[in-house]
């Protein structure tokens, strides 16, 4: 059946605003597309916009999340309990390292520090053995492996790091 | 008594939960004496083929726990795998199977006959294959009793490997890793440096590179076997050798190999001469 132009313009605003109330906008990196640059650093937002620090902090926190402090103990956060000692403290991260390189060490540490125990926040492979988060099963399908975290949590994520300064 | 043991399990366990922080490295003036009689060496020189790579000192588990979990393996009395332990010896009397015949008519008093033999697997059977001790009790059931195998991690299986275990308490680890166990040793190894998962992580990254240090409120020990199977408080049971690697795989959001796996059993004799020189400590208690 034909469309008329009345409905097609219909169905057009209607697609504009369900993305607009659904968030992420139509720019947004997948992670097989990351734009790295040599010394692991991504120049650019993943979701084309800044990042919000207070949600940032949130997934940072958050076991099922970034849980960030497993390994890494941030003493701006001093309400925390249990920060890991894995990794280096975090404070001061944003004089030790631009934007750019803070985005490429959350999306994959390995492009900055080879063999890094870190793992990649968004990243879908390719692994040995991936199971579908901890459920110990195999995936049915490509798709069913999932980044850790989304482009705009990574973004949260690289926008609370910036905060950090001594 | 069965009673008490649970009691106290939850005791400690909600103690445990309320702890903050035992934040630290190994416990280094605690000596593990058990019944006020038996010491357990929780130390012991690395053995030469890990290269240095664990220092010059391997640790037991033992020594990462915290005070309250610590004390529970002092004595067989408020360690809850005895609970396990009696019915093993049960079983062990019990005769099951077409041919009627129980472990203790062929294989006398367990703490004969079995004495040692857990420090010493897995390892190579007279057909070439690399059998766990969970292998040697299925062998036993079906070729001699004409009984039913056991799952590998079934309740009855851990009584049995629990029972068989104490009688080398205090003994030390001692795998073979040489001759015709070399190759499956060399597959276990290159396993224990594989890493698995989303997480991108290997046995080493956890029990290497970081024992010691805290992954939230997870203090990492060397990941040594030398206790199992044991009580885990918070599962509130016994977890065997093959069901903590199978947690270990599934944390960092991989696939883990299934429990009595080739592949767990080769990774059970690496882990395993990792700890050559421990005391075996079966059946100990964690959290
Ligand atoms: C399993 C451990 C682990 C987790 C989880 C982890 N990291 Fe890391 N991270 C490390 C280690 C180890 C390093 C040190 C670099 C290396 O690998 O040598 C590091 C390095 C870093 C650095 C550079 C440190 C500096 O200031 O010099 C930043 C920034 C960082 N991590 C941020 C994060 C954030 C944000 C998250 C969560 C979204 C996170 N990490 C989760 C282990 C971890
Ligand atoms: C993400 C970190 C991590 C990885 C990777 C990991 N483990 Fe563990 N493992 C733990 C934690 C946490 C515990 C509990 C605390 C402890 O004893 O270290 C544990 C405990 C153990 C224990 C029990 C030790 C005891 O005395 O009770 C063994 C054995 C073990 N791991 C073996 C392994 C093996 C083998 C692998 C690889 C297949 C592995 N682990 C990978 C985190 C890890």
């Amino acid at each position: 059946m034909p469309v008329r132009g009345g409905q097609m313009r219909h169905i057009l605003v209607l697609t504009v605003v369900a993305a607009g109330l659904g968030a992420p906008a139509m720019a947004e990196i997948l992670p097989g597309d990351v734009p790295w640059a040599e010394d692991g650093s991504i120049a650019r937002s993943l979701t084309g916009a800044p990042g919000n620090a207070e949600e940032g902090k949130v997934v940072m926190t958050t076991n099922a999340l970034g849980n960030c402090v497993a390994c890494h103990a941030v003493q701006a956060m001093p309400e925390v309990p249990f920060q890991g000692n894995i990794g280096p403290q975090l404070d001061g991260a944003a004089d030790r390292w631009t934007e750019a390189q803070l985005r490429g060490i959350v999306v994959d540490a390995k492009h900055t520090f080879p063999d890094s125990f870190m793992p990649g926040m968004y990243k879908v492979g390719p692994f040995i053995r991936p199971g579908v988060a901890y459920t110990a099963k195999p995936p049915e399908k490509p798709e069913d492996i999932m980044p850790i975290l989304s482009a705009q949590q990574v973004e949260d994520v690289v926008a609370y790091l910036m905060t950090l300064r001594e | 008594m069965k009673l008490h043991h649970v009691v106290k399990a939850a005791t400690v366990l909600a103690a445990s939960l309320a702890l903050t922080a035992a934040r630290a490295d190994p416990v280094r003036d605690d000596p593990l004496v058990v019944n006020g009689e038996q010491e357990l060496a929780t130390q012991a020189p690395a053995p030469d083929h890990l290269g240095g790579a664990l220092g010059d000192t391997v640790y037991s588990g033992w020594l990462f726990r915290d005070t309250d979990t610590r004390a529970m393996q002092k004595d067989d009395f408020d360690n809850p795998m005895f609970l396990f332990v009696d019915a093993g010896l049960e079983a062990w009397e019990t005769p099951e199977g077409t041919a009627g015949k129980s472990c203790a008519d062929c294989h006398n008093a367990i703490e004969d006959s079995m004495k040692g033999l857990r420090a010493r697997l897995p390892r190579v059977n007279a057909g070439g294959e690399l059998w766990s001790l969970e292998n040697h009790v299925n062998d036993c059931r079906t070729n001699r009793m004409g009984a039913e195998a056991w799952g590998w991690n079934s309740q009855e299986m851990k009584n049995m490997t629990a029972a068989i275990g104490l009688q080398s308490r205090g003994m030390p680890v001692a795998v073979q890793i040489d001759g015709e166990a070399a190759p499956f040793w060399e597959k276990g190894k290159e396993m224990y440096y594989t890493r698995y998962g989303q997480l991108e992580m290997s046995c080493a990254n956890c029990h290497e590179d970081n024992f010691g240090n805290n992954i939230r409120s997870d203090h990492l020990s060397q990941g040594q076997v030398n206790g199992f199977p044991l009580y885990r408080l918070k599962d509130q049971g016994a977890v065997s050798t093959h069901q903590r690697f199978v947690g270990c795989i599934r944390d960092t959001r991989g696939v883990p190999f299934e429990p009595g796996s080739q592949e767990f059993r080769e990774l059970e004799l690496y882990v395993a001469s990792r700890g050559n020189g421990l005391a075996v400590e079966t059946p100990a208690v964690r959290h």
